[in-house]
């Protein structure tokens, strides 16, 4: 593995064979690159067509995951009360560090990036490992929460459980009590919760996968050669999870926490 | 070992001057992007905690658009890309409101005058 690595490093100070310098001129826009597309007039616009591409793909991301807002939205607005308690039982301490986690994931992603387009190997591998570790993080950081949530009898379904929020007081919980008819409906809140999440932790877990992949691929040098398309739409998918978390956090966590 | 073997038809300075149109964006810059982004979630945290009635939605969301904006126009480069690239971000986000929009007013107009 070691010389297969050596090799590909070494391959661009080979001597160029005469022809092809020949056939290379700085005016021509027909420069062919090994990862170059012969459907494509010149590497730009293959680089274009393929960010292009996923920009759309991410546009559909955004219609999936905007339902889910909009009926959060909706929803807060029609159950208010239930909607304002169910949110404080979530940890902001949690909430807040995850969300720390996503961004320095979503930083070393964005460095990742950077090592792949200045051709750095070894930098690549280690920011792709980082981006890695802090993505695992947030999702070992979640099952804690839904462990919580687990105990609590607040996953809907046949045992949720409504007796936290009709009888705080008996549960050493400071809020004022729901009435029987408003705390069903924090079952729809944690319904929400953790469709969103689930959902958001469902497209992490997809990432890290592919990110398993690509450190393996990236430790033989495929993205330091120039072609480094696949690690930047990859990272576009990245940041695009990223900032639905930075919308979860303050409308599941944070908006009901001052009443 | 799927790395591409193929040689290269030219050096490190050539490829950089037929590549001069796509921006590589310095770590200088990711740097203080996410230095901005960890300040504004604490920003959030503490503004949830302050009694602003109304506002506090409104504070966090904007808060949230802002950090949006920061990772879309630089960890994700919008601010360097061709204007297919930014238009097409700027289409999908005015598609999404113009739904959000138009589902809310049905909700609100729906029973207008009955109550």
């Amino acid at each position: 593995m070691d010389n297969a690595i050596a090799s590909t490093q070494a391959l661009p100070n080979q001597p160029l064979m005469p022809h092809e310098s020949a056939v290379h001129d700085e005016h021509d826009p027909h420069v062919v690159l090994p990862q170059h597309r012969h459907h494509f007039e010149t590497e730009e616009q293959q680089r274009e067509a393929g960010s292009f591409g996923m920009w759309l793909f991410l546009l559909t991301e955004i219609m999936f995951f905007g339902g889910l807002f909009f009926a959060y939205l909706l929803y807060r607005n029609w159950y208010y009360p239930a909607f304002a308690v169910a949110s404080v039982q979530l940890s902001v301490p949690l909430g807040a560090f995850n969300t720390v986690m996503l961004i320095s994931s979503g930083f070393f992603m964005a460095l990742g990036v950077w090592a792949a387009e200045v051709r750095k190997r070894e930098l690549l591998v280690w920011m792709l490992v980082l981006t890695t570790f802090f993505g695992c993080v947030f999702l070992g950081v979640k099952v804690v929460e839904y462990k919580e949530k687990w105990e609590h009898h607040h996953i809907p379904g046949p045992s949720f459980s409504v007796a936290e929020f009709v009888n705080p007081a008996a549960y050493g919980i400071d809020e004022k009590p729901l009435a029987p008819d408003m705390a069903t409906h924090t079952q729809i809140f944690f319904f929400l919760y953790f469709a969103m999440t689930g959902m958001h932790a469902l497209h992490m877990i997809i990432g890290i996968a592919i990110l398993g992949v690509m450190i393996f691929r990236a430790r033989a040098g495929a993205y330091t050669t120039g072609h480094v398309t696949f690690v930047e739409n990859f990272g576009l998918y990245w940041h695009f999870v990223d900032i639905i978390w930075i919308y979860l956090f303050p409308l599941l966590y944070l908006i009901s926490r001052h009443q | 070992m799927s790395a591409p073997n193929v040689p290269h038809d030219k050096d490190y300075e050539s490829i950089e001057e037929h590549e001069h149109h796509h921006h590589i964006v310095s770590p200088m810059v990711y740097l203080t992007i996410v230095g901005i982004l960890l300040v504004m979630t604490g920003l959030t945290v503490a503004a949830s905690y302050v009694e602003m009635g109304m506002f506090n939605p409104i504070v966090a969301l904007a808060i949230a658009a802002f950090k949006m904006i920061l990772v879309v126009l630089f960890f994700m480069h919008v601010k360097y890309s061709t204007k297919l690239t930014k238009l097409t971000v700027g289409a999908g986000l005015f598609t999404f409101l113009v739904l959000v929009g138009m589902t809310l007013s049905d909700y609100w107009t729906r029973a207008w005058g009955r109550w």
